[in-house]
This record gives structure tokens, C-alpha cells and sequence, in this order.
């Protein structure tokens, strides 16, 4: 963006935010909105402390567990999808409507199920992510040229060889569309999961936080979470677009 | 209505094509696909060893089919495949195939490639890599060991599909309208490395096309089949003198006669 003749920095908009901010925060006009200094006082208060450094884990090890558990059983489930008609017709129904259902309501279910823990934390990133892996790896494995398998049969290919060789590989680009696709929406499982439990990790924060009226603490968890949101989608977008790289020149 | 007739009466290569032992042979193949579309019909055939026989016919004509069920990629509905007088349903060591959409791994190099059907066969990697590039110089491709499938053009596309089927070493290469994605330029010259290829390697070769002017320049035998459903319509030994230039072959009488005698034949055919 330029200014007046002159490059602005990127990001640089945001200083005209942060400025609004501090300036309706110390009209007082809302409790809701400390002034934007109050908050990152409060951000390097929060960062010293232990309690932060626990919840921090807690969320990172549930989403991690969460994400990996998803990845397998989505591709696991959108390869057999893609393969097996019977299967298709059976599973692609729910699969859709589990996609772009509103999964939060399921978490207070998940938490009669797999108690008031990590557990549900996990199970809530799992469900939350997994549909729309198994459907994108779905529609990679039915995009393959079938001239692929006919070539790895022909050569002698076994079923092993020809899932493990051709399948997956072939199908590649679509299933990291779909695992990134489901990163996204796993973090908003591990947010979602944390503040329905309310008694681990930033869900427990928030609890406090927010029932003491601690607004300065209240945002800079915000933009915590904010930023690592963020962060876990760009990283995904960078190592999609390596792969995109070879998915353009497929034939 | 199986007319086998031999409109040239000399032989190729100086042998009888007759006594030659065939190395794969069908016996009564149907092949229906669902929906009662008869693709082949009652088709016996049997494909000299060491030669090139070429199946040749209107499009929808189930030559493709025909191959493929020779391949053991297709099953079909009655009927037999053997290779070497024994019957297969599946695919086997002793034939390979080259696809019409070439079929390259595009995520894997030319090397890769090309050694995929050693792999599959559990061959050590610095083995199967030399086989490979013994087999990537036969079809001109060195230097591109490393390169992936969509650095190269269509015509060198097929070279590697073809360099797949030299390297597991089949007798009977099975090449499915091999030059009908590549270019005119480069169709021609690929049909003259096929050709000195064969006499190189003496394989058997079963080849698939639409184009009347490839089958005569190319083949020992033109197997003709009829609309669907696919039956033998007449089988041509064309007795072309190959010791020329390309270009006398293409000037060649008995090339032209021949091509003129498949165009009747196939001319009931065409609506």
C-alpha cells in the first residue's frame, strides 16, 4: 500500500487500529474495551506465568492429537469412499452432512461421552476436521486417470502397490487441500472444545477471565489465540504450495 | 463371417508366416459390456511369434477391448487368452503394455519411471536403475534420466512409455494407439525407431491404431475388424520391401496397393 507517494510497511494499517483502539479504551465508553496498552501489559503479564505455559500445552497436545487422528481416519475413510461404491453410498451422506453441520452443538454430547477432559478436547478437533479430509481425498481418488492403475496392473502390481504406489500419490494434491482445509477447521474444534469444557487450557482462562471482568487478560489471550490461528494456517499454506507446484502440471 | 483371405502371397522376412509359431492366441472371445453393448464378437486369432500384427478398424470397433482382454486388464465375457498355449486371466510377465495416454507417474522422474515395472517385480534399486537406463538409451532418451513427465513433449512421453515396456523385458509388447496423442513429425519418426527396434529386438508385437497408412507401414500382418460387434473381417500379410528409406517405402507400390485394398475393405464400415 502506498501513502501520499510513499511504500508503507505491511501490517502498517494495523497501527491505525491499535491507535482507534487505545483511544475508545481510554474514553472509558464501554467496560468491554481496555485501552490496547492495558492489554499488552497484560499479554507479557500472561506470558510469565505457569498457568499460560499449561494451557498453552494443553492446547497444542489435544489439537496435535486431534489432527493426526483425523488425517488417518479421513483418508482412510475417503479412500475407501472413492474406491468402494458401496461404500460411497453408504457413508457419503452423513459424511456431507457432518461437513457442513454446526458441530458445536455436538461438544456438550462429547462431554457426557469422554467426560470434562482432554479427551473431548481431542475427539472435538477430531470431528471437526476430519469430514472435510475424507471428502477431498474422496474426490482425488476418484479423479485419477484409471489408465494409472490399468499401468501398475499391468506391470504386475499387487493391491498393496497399487493403494501405496499410485492411489495415494496420484490423489496427493487433493488430499493436502483437504488436510489444510482441516487444520483450519480443527483449530476452531480445539477453541470451541476448550470453551465449552471450560476447565482446561484457554477455555479455563477464559472462564476466569471473563466472570472477573479481567478484560485486559481476556484480549490478550484473544490475540494469543489469534495469532495462532494465524500461524497454523500459514504454515499449511506454505507446504501447499510446494505441492501445488506438481498438482498444476499433472496431466 | 470370418473371411481370412491373403491377398499377398509372398512372405515377409523370407518365412511362412504360417508355420511360424504363434505365441498368443484367442479363442472364441465375446466380451459384453453391461447394458448389452456387444463389444467383441466369436473373435479367434492367433499372433505370430516375432512378428507385428496390427489390429485395425472403425472407432467402437472393441480393438482396444480386444487388447486390453489379451493384456488380462479386462476379463471376457466367454473365451480363452493363451500365451504359449497356456490360458491366462491375468497380467502376466511375458507381456508388456504402452498406453495411449501414456500412463507416467507424473510425480515420479523418467528413471523412476521407467524401472516402475522392475520395481513392482522387487528388483534392487541400483539394478533396476541400470536396466532403466540401458532401456532409455534404446529409445534415444539419455540425458533425461532425472527429468519428470511434464518437462518433456508428448513424443517423449511415449519413448518412456515404451523404455517401461523394453525394460521388464516382455516378448510380447502390447502398444494401445501408441502414437495418436503425439504429433505428426514425431509420430513419423517414432514408426521408424519402431521399426528398427524390431529388428533389434525380435519381440512379438500386437499394435492397435486407426490409421490405415501406420498399420501397412509398419505391420507383417493387419488383423481388420468390423463395426461392433467386433468381428475378424479379413486378415492382410501386406509384403512391403522395408529395406529402403522411409521414404520409399511411403512410395513403395505394394504400400500404396495395400492401403488402397484396407480402404475398401473398411470403407463399409464408414456411414
Amino acid at each position: 500500500m502506498t501513502l501520499f507517494g510513499y511504500r508503507l510497511p505491511m501490517m502498517s494499517s494495523l497501527i491505525v487500529w491499535c491507535l482507534i483502539w487505545e483511544i475508545v479504551g481510554r474514553l472509558e465508553l464501554v467496560l468491554l474495551f481496555p485501552p490496547f496498552s492495558g492489554v499488552l501489559a497484560a499479554l507479557v503479564d500472561l506470558v510469565q506465568t505457569q498457568k499460560f505455559w499449561d494451557a498453552t500445552w494443553t492446547t497444542i497436545s489435544t489439537f496435535c492429537i486431534g489432527m493426526v487422528l483425523a488425517i488417518v481416519c479421513g483418508v482412510a475413510l475417503g479412500v475407501l469412499m472413492g474406491r468402494v461404491k458401496a461404500a460411497e453410498n453408504l457413508l457419503g451422506m452423513w459424511v456431507n452432512v457432518f461437513a457442513s453441520a454446526p458441530l458445536s452443538a455436538l461438544v456438550p454430547v462429547l462431554m457426557i461421552l469422554f467426560g470434562m477432559g482432554a479427551k473431548t478436547i481431542v475427539v472435538s478437533v477430531f470431528l471437526f476436521a476430519i469430514w472435510i479430509i475424507a471428502l477431498d481425498t474422496q474426490a482425488g481418488v476418484k479423479h485419477i486417470t484409471p489408465s494409472l492403475i490399468d499401468m501398475a496392473r499391468s506391470f504386475g502390481a499387487g493391491r498393496r502397490d497399487i493403494y501405496a504406489k499410485i492411489i495415494l500419490w496420484a490423489a496427493l494434491p487433493e488430499i493436502l487441500a483437504g488436510i489444510r482445509l482441516g487444520f483450519i477447521r480443527g483449530v476452531k474444534g480445539v477453541v470451541i472444545g476448550q470453551l465449552l469444557v471450560s476447565i482446561i487450557g484457554y477455555g479455563e482462562l477464559f472462564e476466569i477471565y471473563s466472570r472477573s471482568f479481567l478484560m485486559e487478560d481476556f484480549w490478550a489471550l484473544t490475540i494469543v489465540l489469534f495469532a495462532f490461528a494465524l500461524l497454523v494456517a500459514e504454515l499449511v499454506g506454505m507446504l501447499e504450495k510446494r505441492i501445488e507446484y506438481y498438482a498444476g502440471v499433472r496431466q | 463371417m470370418v473371411a481370412v483371405t491373403r491377398k499377398f502371397p509372398r512372405e515377409p522376412h523370407g518365412e511362412d508366416m504360417a508355420s511360424l509359431e504363434s505365441i498368443i492366441s484367442v479363442r472364441g472371445i465375446n466380451k459384453v459390456y453391461p447394458g448389452q453393448v456387444h463389444a467383441l464378437k466369436d473373435v479367434d486369432l492367433d499372433f505370430p511369434a516375432g512378428a507385428l500384427t496390427t489390429l485395425l478398424g472403425p472407432s467402437g470397433c472393441g480393438k482396444t477391448t480386444l487388447l486390453k482382454i489379451i493384456a488380462g486388464l479386462l476379463a471376457p465375457t466367454t473365451g480363452d487368452v493363451l500365451v504359449k498355449g497356456k490360458k491366462v486371466t491375468a497380467p502376466g510377465p511375458e507381456r508388456a503394455f504402452v498406453f495411449q495416454d501414456f500412463a507416467l507417474m507424473p510425480w515420479a522422474t523418467v528413471l523412476r519411471n521407467v524401472g516402475f515395472g522392475l520395481e513392482l517385480r522387487g528388483l534392487a534399486e541400483a539394478k533396476r536403475n541400470e536396466i532403466a537406463r540401458r532401456s532409455i538409451e534404446q529409445v534415444g532418451l539419455s540425458g533425461f534420466e532425472d527429468k519428470y513427465p511434464h518437462e518433456l513433449s508428448g513424443g517423449m512421453r511415449q519413448r518412456v512409455g515404451l523404455a517401461r515396456a523394453l525394460a521388464v523385458d516382455a516378448d510380447v509388447l502390447l502398444l494401445d494407439e501408441p502414437f495418436s496423442a503425439v504429433d505428426e513429425q514425431n509420430r513419423r519418426k517414432f514408426q521408424e525407431d519402431l521399426l528398427r527396434l524390431r529388428e533389434i529386438e525380435r519381440k512379438t508385437f500386437i499394435f492397435v491404431t486407426h490409421s490405415i497408412e501406420e498399420a501397412v507401414y509398419l505391420s507383417d500382418r493387419i488383423v481388420l475388424l468390423s463395426r461392433r460387434p467386433g468381428q475378424v473381417s479379413q486378415i492382410i500379410a501386406p509384403q512391403i520391401d522395408r529395406s529402403g528409406t522411409p521414404d520409399e517405402i511411403r512410395r513403395d507400390r505394394a504400400y500404396l496397393d495395400t492401403v488402397e485394398e484396407i480402404w475398401q475393405g473398411l470403407r463399409q464400415f464408414v456411414d
